[in-house]
């Protein structure tokens, strides 16, 4: 099997997996107890605290743990607009948010805020000047981004959050893609709150984290005990935790390897389909980019068709098409992008992981390149398209 | 998702292809919701289907009913092939999951738009068919969900 799906998930890194196993079996005490036996969760969970922060220059008593990058997103936008409502009512995303961000801003609308969306260039480019310019006396927050999970494009952040900080508007981005991927930093880039999941590097499922800046009023999103210095409730997730954490130093250590050495095979990728399978199209920003991702549109066919034939070929890929969306329409990121439906429909994307080999790369492209022109011979766009050209 | 026969017509799809000449062609559906279905009919002098051939740009289970509803019509005549409806598609593919229910509708009346072409270019009336439409979404149909 060739798995290139690794925007979804990723594989748990043996080592990460090690420091967890004690935090599951005999380690297993409620970090909250008082006894001696339950200090040393509470400690492992204060070191993961640290290995978290440690990746994007935050402090650890800025981290507060979470199921997950979905939870982070809805708190992160609920909680400040819930906190800053007294001051404004008025909230910045973008287009291609995930849709933890997109819907946690259209519940809020329903409550009565008002959410500006601001749209992207082609290349899936949110400008720092298009932020300005939506930014109002009424405005309480900006969510932008780290790096598209769709097409890979890495947004101007550090531009981003100057702006917010110029007008004093609390600056969030979504980093579930771009967390132990990139180089983050929370204070170059004047980031006032970030998500991030750990499944995503090479951790385990089910936790993930919000960095909130010291100062920044957030309510809280899960009401019950004293966790998370009283700001997120629920029984601690030690061995999750500690799972971050670990995954997060491994990415911290190999981060300038890792995206050497994924970027190289990307490059492949995107070089070989393009001279070797017409009618494809690149989609998200070409250097910009996500050193993982690889997101292309090949024309007349329609993506599930092609992620059938994969996987009947053993490769796991995923698609922006309306049939793994489960509506009828196609991802609104291409269509954010500025694709018509019956391109974006056709999109296929392959993200990599530092275990990805050019190899495994090849044989992907050898692959499409048998499924692509099959899946063409059946479709009545292709038949259409070449009658025109034979005019 | 998808039952072993959707699985069988996905990936050795019948009838595709192009008819020349053909007696009647009927496409349907918009590239908009991501499936367009065209059937090619070779029906001869008894109004018999002698052969039916398709091109989908669809899903799998698009695919899959196209290839499922040609390989129904053939042999068929024309008023029996009328009678081929979504549910019969389905049922012989084993069931649909509820979003794709749809792609069966699709093939139906990719088979009454290429049947609706032919009694156009006879100048025949097939009792009972209705002239294309564009949406099949709108078609009040039986769905049902399996």
């Amino acid at each position: 099997m060739i798995y290139m799906d690794n925007a979804a998930t990723t594989r748990m890194d043996e080592r990460v997996f090690e420091a967890m196993r004690p935090y599951m079996l005999e380690q297993f005490a409620n970090s909250a107890g008082t006894y001696g036996f339950a200090s040393v969760s509470s400690q492992a969970v204060e070191k993961a605290r640290k290995q978290v922060a440690f990746v994007i220059g935050a402090k650890a008593s800025e981290i507060y743990f979470t199921s997950g990058g979905t939870e982070s997103d809805n708190w992160a936008l609920k909680g400040a607009a819930k906190a800053l409502e007294g001051k404004g009512k008025h909230i910045i995303i973008s287009a291609i948010e995930h849709h933890a961000i997109l819907h946690s801003a259209q519940a809020l609308e329903r409550e009565g805020f008002e959410v500006t969306v601001l749209g992207v260039d082609s290349d899936g480019v949110v400008t720092p000047e298009k932020v300005e310019s939506a930014i109002r006396p009424d405005t309480i927050l900006v969510s932008i981004m780290a790096a598209n999970n769709e097409i890979g494009t890495i947004e101007p952040i550090e531009a981003i959050g100057a702006v917010c900080k110029k007008y004093g508007v609390l600056f969030h981005t979504d980093a579930v893609q771009a967390f132990g991927h990139i180089p983050l930093d929370v204070e170059a880039m004047h980031i006032d709150m970030l998500s991030a999941s750990a499944h995503k590097f090479h951790g385990p499922k089910g936790v993930g984290m919000l960095y909130v800046r010291r100062g920044v009023k957030l309510t809280p999103f899960m009401d019950g005990g004293a966790q998370e210095k009283k700001r997120r409730a629920g029984t601690t997730n030690v061995p999750g935790i500690v799972g971050m954490g670990a995954a997060a130093e491994l990415a911290k250590a190999n981060l300038d390897e890792s995206m050497k050495k994924m970027s190289a095979v990307r490059d492949h990728l995107i070089a070989r389909i393009e001279s070797e399978i017409p009618h494809a199209r690149l989609n998200g920003h070409r250097t910009n980019r996500l050193p993982g991702n690889v997101n292309f549109c090949f024309r007349f066919i329609e993506g599930e068709g092609m992620l059938m034939l994969l996987d009947a070929a053993g490769i796991c890929a995923s698609s922006g098409s309306a049939c793994t969306s489960g509506s009828l329409d196609p991802s609104h990121v291409l269509l954010a992008i500025g694709l018509p439906h019956e391109i974006a429909h056709g999109s296929l994307r392959l993200s990599l992981s530092e275990a990805t080999t050019m190899q495994e790369a090849d044989e992907v492209v050898d692959a499409l390149k048998g499924i692509i022109p099959r899946l063409r011979s059946m479709s009545p766009l292709y038949e259409d398209f070449v009658r025109n050209e034979n005019k | 998702m998808y039952t072993e026969k959707v699985m069988d017509h996905f990936m050795h799809p019948r009838n595709v292809g192009e008819i020349e000449g053909a007696s009647g062609v009927g496409t349907v559906g918009n590239a908009k919701c991501g499936d367009i279905m065209r059937i090619y009919l070779d029906i001869d002098e008894n109004q018999v289907v002698r052969d039916a051939k398709f091109k989908t740009f669809g899903c799998g289970a698009a695919i899959a009913t196209s290839s499922m509803a040609t390989e129904m019509i053939i042999g068929k005549t024309v008023q029996e092939a009328l009678a081929v409806t979504n549910k019969a598609v389905m049922d012989a593919l084993g069931g649909l999951p509820p979003v794709k229910v749809h792609c069966s509708l699709l093939a139906e009346q990719a088979v009454h738009a290429a049947l609706w072409d032919y009694a156009q270019k006879n100048n025949i009336r097939i009792e009972g068919l209705e002239p294309p439409v564009d949406d099949v979404d709108e078609l009040d149909h039986e769905e049902d969900e399996e």
